[in-house]
């Protein structure tokens, strides 16, 4: 049986569990269908020109994991930003695991979604904001609604500022073989209000697993929400990650994406405006070797006037490795006084290492100032012959330009550890320890 | 020419309304519709050997199994291909018995791009007496190019006269499959030029320019191949700044260019078709495949400038093939009431050290829609290739889009490739300033977006730059203000 059919008959069985009258279920059978109709994206739709999903999905995977993997925290502690103090919500196998989470309600909720699809106190959430900013027609996004039921929920009050950063972790222990994971989060920060999110994937031991996570951040008036995603899994885990983001005036919100390794990786982040003098922060480097596959697909819709987006990929490819940049930016007619900017900048270390770029601007208004930049080139090769006669060798040399280069993302994020450890990353991708802390 | 008076008068009441498709059904037209047959007939009738029809043929079957693409950002009403008529005897086209009858508005243009009287009536389909300069001076110049063996003439005469040129280079480039239209166009293409430039031979003028008055009407279905032998160097010019009225709704041509071994082809397009009134009624669909083979060190260069038609879709591309060859692309594409545009370039780097350059300048004003497309791809194998690409638009008014999608591939980490692209408007402060001295807004306007096109417009032929200048100010006339 192909693994599309596989999908749909299997939703029979995992209705059982679900309160069938709920509204939220009409959401998932009418998303079921859109996926019955589109199926998994090909190679010949323009969004997935470069990235083929086919060795993903002419296989069986399980989709609902049977045991509970049994994981202690000596096992994980390392994946965690241990010298900070967190909220942290964390599933292993897509289960919550309650042990290792350190959750909260007071003052803002950061629970989970199975609890807010079901709680009646958050009923006036979920029908507000569950499935309203993802859309419809993408059946992957479909997918993921169609089984929607756990993932991490956020909510941040009014004039609220989260005092700890909260890490939304999802381990894949390896005890199933090969395992399809769907997390849905919704995050929702209210007015005046401000949160730090971290998120990754991590699969424990090498096992073929694909997580296909949709995720929506509302982001109200004049709140700030800082998100970060940690894509630094083993060759074997693959990534479908799709981030919707919805914004109102005045509000900020940056996401920062850090792919250091996995098997495939597509990030679909979408930005969406709904009031004015909003910024828009979209941030990424990636670091590939061996046959790794990058995606990066990224929009913002300008729909209002005055508001700002920046956007900045830097990508280091050696190896077979493939990068794949796919930015958008749409402006709209009534979207006057837009500054919209993009950069793509991509250095090929390897013969067989692939860049595949396609920066788009649609413009609809004229009173705007939008700019993309795209380039492609090596590490420049008088800048390291300085640098080695100056006494330093070549790998740390290299390792230096290569910090010098992904500076202009590493230098924006906001939380010192997260910056140190993405540091030590990096350092450690690129076999070097340069005695200091950049 | 029995005209009467009251048939003029008619002809000039529904004129605006004739611009679709050619309905008068003469003797020897064809019924209307494309099938194996018409081809055959086509073929037939230009006398054509059987190696061609057989060709052609080909390129109607794989026609067949195409379908007419769609990826393009534009929109407008598909032709009905199987109501055209495919052949047909030179159009009557109406005609004036002087000036005077000639649309006052069209004249008009005429005098602003400084042409001269007798390609006037020409152009706007004046009987005009046979003995007029322009003739001798294409005897004249045949004979010179004729001295130094250089081929230039019209695509069937070369089919008949030089069969060993085009049968070795036609379709080479461009093969009937490539696309929907090139295919549809290797079916049924009926005029053209063909151009072969010996080895080592610097062709003296810029070819096409001289001959422009009598290339004016070739047919819907052009079919260009122009051959540069090892370092030869070549000119060509095609269309005219002139705005043709055309009666032909769908334009599918196709341009081939070949560069041998250190040859040099520059190849410069101004395209003025009828872009539709203002209401976005009529006007040509411009749908071209062009495309140049470059082997070693050799060049090819496409600059075009592109103000008609309501619908282009063009991408003129270069297959850097051999080592060291270069590519290069200037456009100006300017759009304006509901004209759409959709054009490009491709730069296929498959040769080491390559070098390729795109400029390409949009200017959107009205309720036009512009776009730029392109793609630079450098293969596994290729060593040291290089490209820049820059990509502004400008756009007037506020009903006016402009979208860029470039596509850039490389699988070689040898490879540079820069591309970058900006999107403005005209600045206030800059007209402000041009006011304060004493120059009028639309004055303003002329001025600064020859300044922002200036990169391309200088890298037309002298005397084309001219008229190009012009040309940009009258299609944006009334944009503003």
């Amino acid at each position: 049986m192909e693994f599309k059919e596989k999908l749909i008959s299997s939703y029979l069985a995992f209705e059982e569990d679900l309160d069938l009258t709920d509204s939220v279920h009409d959401t998932r059978a009418h998303a079921l269908k859109i996926f019955e109709e589109k199926g998994f994206p090909s190679k010949k739709d323009e969004l997935w020109k470069y990235t083929s999903l086919d060795a993903l999905i002419h296989k069986d995977y399980s989709l609902f994991p049977k045991s509970e993997a049994s994981i202690e925290l000596k096992d994980v502690k390392k994946y965690f930003l241990y010298d900070t103090d967190t909220y942290k919500v964390i599933f292993i196998d897509g289960v919550y695991n309650p042990f290792l989470s350190n959750t909260t309600h007071d003052g803002l909720d950061v629970c989970l979604m199975s609890a807010a699809l079901s709680k009646p106190k958050y009923r006036d959430i979920i029908n507000s904001y569950f499935n309203k900013i993802a859309p419809f027609d993408e059946s992957l996004t479909a997918l993921n609604t169609s089984y929607a039921k756990e993932g991490a929920f956020i909510y941040i009050p009014k004039k609220t500022v989260a005092e700890k950063p909260i890490e939304i972790i999802h381990f894949s222990s390896g005890e199933q073989d090969s395992l399809w994971l769907q997390p849905r989060n919704l995050i929702v920060i209210d007015k005046n209000s401000q949160v730090q999110i971290i998120e990754r994937h991590q699969s424990l031991k090498q096992h073929s697993v694909v997580t296909n996570s949709v995720t929506e951040i509302y982001v109200h008036e004049e709140a700030f929400v800082d998100y970060y995603k940690l894509q630094n899994d083993l060759t074997t885990a693959s990534l479908i990650d799709n981030t919707y983001i919805q914004q109102e005036k005045n509000s900020h919100a940056s996401v920062h994406t850090f792919s250091l390794g996995g098997k495939l990786i597509r990030n679909n982040l979408r930005y969406f405006h709904k009031g004015e003098h909003i910024l828009s922060t979209l941030k990424g480097v990636t670091i590939l070797e061996g046959k790794q596959h990058v995606d990066h697909s990224t929009m913002v819709h300008h729909s209002q006037p005055n508001c700002e987006s920046h956007q900045d990929y830097k990508g280091i490819f050696s190896e077979r490795s493939e990068g794949v940049f796919n930015g958008q930016i749409l402006v709209d007619k009534i979207a006057q006084k837009t500054n919209a900017f993009q950069q793509n900048n991509n250095v090929l270390l390897d013969d067989k290492a692939t860049v595949n770029s396609k920066p788009q601007l649609e413009i609809f208004a004229d009173d705007v100032k939008c700019s993309h930049g795209c380039t492609i080139g090596q590490m420049n090769e008088e800048a390291l012959f300085y640098l080695r006669s100056r006494g330093i060798p070549k790998k740390e040399a290299k390792a230096l330009m290569t910090y010098a280069f992904a500076n202009n993302v590493l230098e924006s994020v906001q939380l010192p550890s997260l910056k140190k450890r993405i540091n030590g990353q990096i350092a450690r991708k690129l076999g070097v320890n340069l005695g200091f802390e950049l | 020419m029995a005209y009467t008076e009251e048939e003029l008068k008619k002809e000039l009441e529904t004129k605006e309304y004739e611009y679709g498709f050619y309905t008068d059904i003469e003797s020897d037209t064809f019924p209307v519709g494309l099938n194996e047959e018409i081809i055959r007939k086509i073929s037939d009738k230009k006398g054509e050997p059987e190696w061609m029809t057989d060709w052609r043929l080909k390129a109607y079957y794989n026609w067949k199994e195409m379908t007419e693409p769609e990826w393009a950002n534009v929109h407008y009403k598909k032709p009905d291909l199987q109501s055209i008529s495919y052949y047909s005897a030179p159009k009557k086209k109406p005609k004036y018995e002087n000036l005077d009858q000639v649309d006052p508005e069209l004249l008009e243009t005429f005098n602003k791009l400084g042409i001269s009287i007798e390609e006037q009536k020409k152009l706007s389909g004046v009987a005009v007496d046979i003995v007029v300069d322009s003739v001798s001076v294409a005897t004249t110049f045949r004979e010179t190019l004729a001295e130094k063996g250089i081929i230039f003439c019209s695509i069937s005469e070369a089919i008949k006269d030089h069969p060993e040129l085009v049968k070795k280079y036609i379709g080479t480039v461009i093969p009937p499959k490539d696309n929907y239209y090139a295919a549809l166009n290797s079916a049924v293409f009926t005029d053209g030029s063909f151009c072969y430039i010996p080895k080592g031979v610097r062709c003296p003028m810029e070819l096409s320019t001289y001959f422009r008055i009598n290339q004016a009407g070739t047919g819907q279905f052009e079919r260009t191949l122009v051959i540069a032998d090892e370092s030869s160097y070549v000119s060509y010019l095609e269309g005219c700044t002139a705005p043709s009225r055309d009666e032909n709704q769908l334009h599918a041509a196709v341009v081939e260019l070949i560069a041998m071994d250190d040859a040099e082809i520059k190849y410069s397009t101004v395209q003025n078709w009828y872009p539709g009134d203002k209401e976005g009624k009529g006007g040509v669909y411009n749908f071209v495949t062009k495309r140049g083979l470059c082997n070693t060190r050799s060049k090819i260069s496409w600059t075009q400038v592109e103000t008609g038609s309501a619908v282009t879709w063009k991408y003129p591309s270069c297959i850097l093939k051999g080592d060291y060859s270069i590519g290069e692309f200037y456009s100006i594409a300017v759009t304006n009431n509901f004209q759409q545009a959709d054009t490009g370039t491709k730069m296929i780097h498959l040769g080491n050290n390559t070098r390729s350059t795109i400029i390409s300048k949009g200017i959107s004003a009205g309720n036009s829609q512009n776009s730029y497309r392109g793609l630079v791809k450098v293969g596994s194998r290729t060593k040291n290739a290089r490209n820049f690409s820059q990509c502004d638009s400008l756009l007037m008014g506020n009903d006016c889009g402009a979208h860029t999608f470039p596509y850039i591939e490389a699988k070689s980490n040898t490879a540079h490739i820069e591309h970058e692209a900006t999107t403005s408007k005209i600045g206030e402060d800059q007209i402000f300033y041009c006011n304060q001295r004493g120059i009028d807004t639309e004055k303003a306007i002329a001025l600064i977006v020859n300044g922002f096109s200036k990169e391309v417009l200088n890298k037309l032929p002298m005397e084309f730059a001219v008229e190009a200048q012009k040309l940009l100010e009258i299609s944006l006339e009334g944009s503003v203000g």
